[in-house]
């Protein structure tokens, strides 16, 4: 089953330069891991800034130096930037690589019984461009003028006259879609190619069929971005106008650009990538929820073959739906017409996923395990996360809620407390799988109920916040008077929301050191355990625990479905998809 | 460094060939961002800057064209060739196909000469920024395939195809093929409409 | 000052003429996200008590297979939607953004942009805008008006104040010197990109006198935050007493 040969490899070709998909997958692990606590620490700080508006940062606040901090209180220079990486780094170098980079490079191949991806050096190329270009982005911190700090959404002009840490971030952009379009490449001619004797399509876990259209929308959309992040280039360092109309004035001082371009063309670029790239963070959450699910319900996930459709008419529509974003860009009014009502049909799929995994529910037989705690938080939070995109989709109270907190809290519901909160079960899940050994139950349940709590703490105020029509992206909200009751007023006692706000960013922060530990305690310490501790039928779960280089250590024949738990007649209640399989 | 015939696929196309058709369909969308965004600012633009049709160079640009045509007709014997396990005009067939791209390579490099000359440069107006972007990205892309016969060449002075297992050389053809279509799509674009 | 009551820990005041309508249509979508939510809330409890594995030690196969009713949510979605779009959506958003009422029953005012101020325009006793150009614009001629012009010559400009007067509605054609600003106006729910090299109208029609918040709503540098301005709801006469102010200040002659 092997296809090399890895007995005398030296350790820094088995763990640092690993052609093998589960190291690398390890490798995106714990690199996402990293910057996902940046990415926090960024925000952290902001939240600091937004609920004690121009007071010294406490602990770190000496050490950021004048260009960010003077005296250590925010410059609003460094909350822009704070505020633009915050979004990049999350989206671009935390989740998707969790998501894409670490659970579809660990666990595709295993659940469609292949030995590794169909191009292992392409994968080993897709980490070592991600991990780079990540640095690269870290790094623009330290050119003139500071990191990028036009939002991770880049809009020209403002981000053609910015300085040049925003440059950086349209190199490292290009560096990360590389890393990204080379996985997809990968992801989808493994899924088409390498699966098992009778795996057919309607035979693959709903994980590998989100893995698979996530890795189709990221290879259609990200090059799209690619163009425009190129065209924004050009106009920053050589002076071309694509995106600049002719006669601006910065600061009173003219333009001397050629002009006749349009700033609206680069947020139709950028779009036409930002929306599909938003189903990319959910699908692949959806996909670990599923699987985790049918696990312990013990029986086949609701309409296996509706959600399959669902994906794939979701994946389809995303490409016909991102000028939502753009109702108040000063487009058409007819544009804007045409893309509320796609907006509203992409809704559909989305609640027949969601639907069918809530009637998944139903004549179970449900195991509260840790994961399984995460993936029945992840039901109603996404939903909230789903929902609050309804007035964002309907044109005339998206004129209101477009740019308001509100949006912040949507998108964060479906991201944190959405894709974050499955994509942390699934560790718990297939932990055994990839170590051997099981992680604490008990701290797990700690980590899972101070998540979920203080999640809701940062983000349920949002939505008030953006009722009241606190715009985004604001160092301080004192400045305006419509903010104040929302934010820095006393609201629950003498408590202001920013405050509640920033005490449960500390406290999220605080309980996410019990899953660390246990994660690095268990990997070592953690009792061993057998190859399928929880009795699953996929593929994955047919190998040793961890599976060696190669991973099947025997013929696989693939005689049924993958949920095929408490069929009738069945000595036990779960039949492995391979024949023959324990 | 020849290996055994090439494991089994689920589809029976080798994944090499499906990864290629796969990478070029993002190829397509890369160009077309960009091709589009021409499309909506030539027609939108108060200002798009296009020059007189005589200062476009159009008589130098057709032949460029068939130049490059020309190119993928060898590389297009080049596979032939190799498909009856004739390594030798494999590699005359692949020399003529990289020869006629660096011709195609070393014609672009005049006519961008005598654009600047004439005052159209990547900053003179729209045309000329979206003229050179475009342009200069599907040169990179026809080093990048040079590179690639290149390196088909040098495997095939070594033996490592036959008619058995010729897989990469059509691969890089593929790979040919597409780069001189995006070409096909980019001169009307830019010189005839 | 603006009146601190205009904000309550919700919805500002609806102090526009089509603010009351985005204020139902805001109602009607939460109202059925609640009603969607709890439904599906119920339904997720009394499963999660139902069939734990204490009261329920063996799975139903058999419940895994779907039926038409699994389509109910997705064909109750829809035909909501349906409504939404075509009775809610479509109709407010075009009295917002489409039908500009007429500007002869209208004060018409100019609005530039930039970082971070919003300068208006008034076209004085002519009606005619004077022509902005860029080269002349700098910090005592935001605008860049040149004032020997006859149209120009009667233009008054305001710096963050949008003056108007109760009873009519106000048209504002707006656009952007440097960046993308927003302008956004909670009281009225009314906001808009404000956007280089274009020219964007946006309208809205007061209710009642008094002082509203103008915030922006695009990032648009690092005086984002406090890029704000008050539109000034007054009577005819006191609006027209204002005028006569700043043509006194800054013409040097009354009408």
């Amino acid at each position: 089953m092997t296809n090399h040969d890895t007995h005398e490899l030296p350790f820094w070709r088995k763990y640092i330069f690993s052609l093998d998909h589960k190291v690398i997958g390890l490798q995106y692990l714990f690199t996402a891991m990293v910057f996902l606590l940046i990415g926090f620490a960024f925000v952290i700080i902001m939240r600091w800034q937004l609920a004690y508006p121009g007071t010294k940062i406490p602990l770190i606040g000496g050490w950021l130096g004048d260009s960010f901090a003077p005296g250590g209180i925010m410059l609003p220079e460094f909350y822009n930037q704070l505020g633009a990486m915050h979004g990049t780094i999350m989206v671009f170098l935390g989740i998707v690589p969790l998501g894409v980079g670490f659970y579809g490079n660990y666990f595709l191949p295993l659940q469609i019984g292949a030995p590794d991806m169909a191009f292992p050096r392409l994968n080993l190329a897709s980490y070592w461009l991600y991990l780079p270009g990540g640095l690269l982005m870290l790094s623009s911190f330290m050119m003139p003028g500071g990191a990028a700090q036009s939002g991770w959404t880049s809009y020209p002009p403002l981000s053609v006259i910015a300085p040049s840490g925003q440059t950086m971030w349209l190199l490292s952009m290009v560096v990360i879609i590389t890393s990204s379009l080379l996985g997809s490449i990968n992801f989808i001619v493994t899924t088409i190619n390498m699966r098992a004797p009778g795996l057919t399509w309607f035979r693959l876990p709903i994980f590998v069929w989100s893995q698979f259209i996530t890795a189709i929308l990221l290879l259609f959309a990200f090059p799209v971005l690619e163009g425009g992040a190129l065209l924004q280039l050009l106009d920053r360092v050589i002076h071309t106008s694509f995106y600049l109309p002719a006669g601006l004035v910065i600061s009173g001082v003219q333009m001397t650009n050629g002009g006749g371009g349009s700033a609206l063309l680069y947020q139709h670029l950028f779009w036409f990538l930002a929306h599909p790239e938003v189903y990319v963070l959910i699908l692949p959450a959806m996909g670990v929820v599923a699987e985790i699910i049918a696990t312990n319900t013990r029986k086949p996930l609701f309409g296996y073959k509706t959600v399959v459709a669902a994906i794939i008419f979701l994946g389809a529509l995303s490409f016909v739906v991102w000028a939502h974003h753009m109702f108040l860009s000063g487009m058409k009014t007819s544009l804007a017409r045409i893309f509320m009502t796609t907006t509203m049909v992409i809704s559909l799929p989305s609640v027949a996923i969601l639907s069918c995994l809530v009637f998944s529910l139903w004549g179970s037989s449900i195991r509260f395990s840790v994961p399984m705690m995460f993936a029945l938080a992840f039901l109603p939070l996404f939903g909230i996360g789903g929902l609050t995109g309804l007035p964002l989709g309907l044109l005339p109270t998206d004129i209101y809620l477009h740019d308001t907190y509100y949006v912040i809290g949507h998108f964060h519901y479906v991201v944190v407390t959405g894709t974050l909160v499955a994509l942390m079960g699934g560790i718990y899940y297939w932990f055994p799988k990839m170590f051997g050994r099981r992680m604490n139950e008990g701290w797990g349940k700690v980590h899972f109920w101070g998540t979920v709590i203080t999640m809701n703490g940062i983000f349920f105020p949002m939505f008030i916040q953006g009722m009241a029509g606190v715009q985004r992206r604001l160092y301080d909200f004192n400045a305006q008077a419509h903010n104040l009751l929302t934010t820095t007023a006393p609201a629950i006692g003498k408590m202001s929301l920013s405050e509640l706000q920033y005490i449960c960013a500390i406290a999220l922060l605080i309980f996410q050191i019990p899953f660390l530990i246990n994660i690095f305690y268990s990997l070592f310490k953690g009792p061993k355990t057998e190859e399928n501790p929880w009795k699953a039928t996929t593929l994955e779960w047919d190998c040793p625990s961890p599976p060696p280089h190669g991973n099947f250590t025997h013929e696989l024949k693939v005689v049924r479905g993958p949920y095929e738990y408490s069929v009738p007649g069945d000595k036990t209640d779960w039949s492995p998809q391979s024949e023959g399989g324990r | 460094m020849s290996h055994a015939a090439a494991p089994k696929t689920t589809t029976g196309i080798p994944n090499g060939k499906l990864g290629m058709w796969i990478f070029l369909a993002s190829e397509i969308m890369l160009f077309g961002s960009l091709i589009s965004s021409y499309i909506v600012l030539a027609m939108g633009s108060p200002t798009f800057g296009r020059p007189d049709t005589a200062l476009l160079g159009k008589p130098l640009a057709t032949i460029n064209t068939f130049v490059l045509i020309t190119s993928s007709v060898t590389m297009v014997m080049a596979l032939a060739s190799i498909q009856r396990n004739n390594v030798k005009a494999l590699l005359g067939w692949m020399g003529a196909t990289s020869f006629l791209g660096l011709g195609f390579l070393g014609i672009k490099a005049f006519e961008y000469h005598h654009k600047i000359a004439e005052g159209i440069t990547i900053t003179s107006s729209l045309f000329g920024s979206f003229y050179y972007t475009l342009t200069g990205l599907h040169g990179l892309h026809m080093l990048g395939g040079l590179a690639f016969n290149a390196y088909i060449a040098i495997k095939a002075m070594r033996g490592a195809y036959s008619a058995d297992h010729y897989e990469r050389v059509e691969y890089a053809a593929l790979y040919w093929h597409f780069v001189d279509l995006v070409w096909v799509i980019l001169f009307p674009l830019f010189y005839l409409v | 000052m603006i009146d601190p009551s205009n904000y309550t820990f919700g919805l500002p005041i609806a102090a526009s003429t089509y603010a009351s309508k985005v204020d139902k249509s805001l109602d009607i979508v939460h109202a059925a996200m609640a009603v969607i939510f709890v439904a599906w809330t119920i339904f997720f409890i009394i499963a999660l008590i139902k069939f734990r594995s204490g009261a329920m030690p063996k799975a139903n196969y058999a419940a895994s297979k779907g039926g038409l009713a699994s389509f109910l949510p997705d064909a109750a979605v829809l035909l909501f939607e349906i409504w939404l779009i075509f009775v809610v959506g479509l109709p407010i958003y075009a009295e917002i953004k489409e039908n500009i009422p007429a500007a002869e029953n209208a004060t018409v005012v100019n609005m530039v942009s930039e970082q971070f101020a919003w300068t208006f325009q008034y076209a004085g006793a002519d009606g005619v805008f004077g022509d902005l150009d860029p080269k002349l614009m700098n910090a005592n001629n935001q605008l860049g008006l040149d004032r020997t012009h006859p149209s120009a010559k009667d233009d008054i400009v305001s710096i963050n104040e949008l003056h108007a007067p109760l009873g009519k509605p106000v048209i504002l054609y707006m656009s952007s010197k440097d960046v993308i600003h927003s302008f956004f106006v909670p009281e009225f729910r009314v906001k808009q990109d404000v956007v280089p090299g274009m020219r964007i109208p946006l309208w809205f029609d007061a209710l009642k006198t008094g002082r509203y918040e103008i915030g922006c709503a695009q990032l648009c540098g690092l005086g984002h935050y406090r890029m704000r301005g008050e539109v000034v709801i007054e009577t005819p006469e006191e609006h027209a007493a204002w005028l006569e102010a700043c043509r006194l200040e800054q013409l040097g002659t009354p009408s």
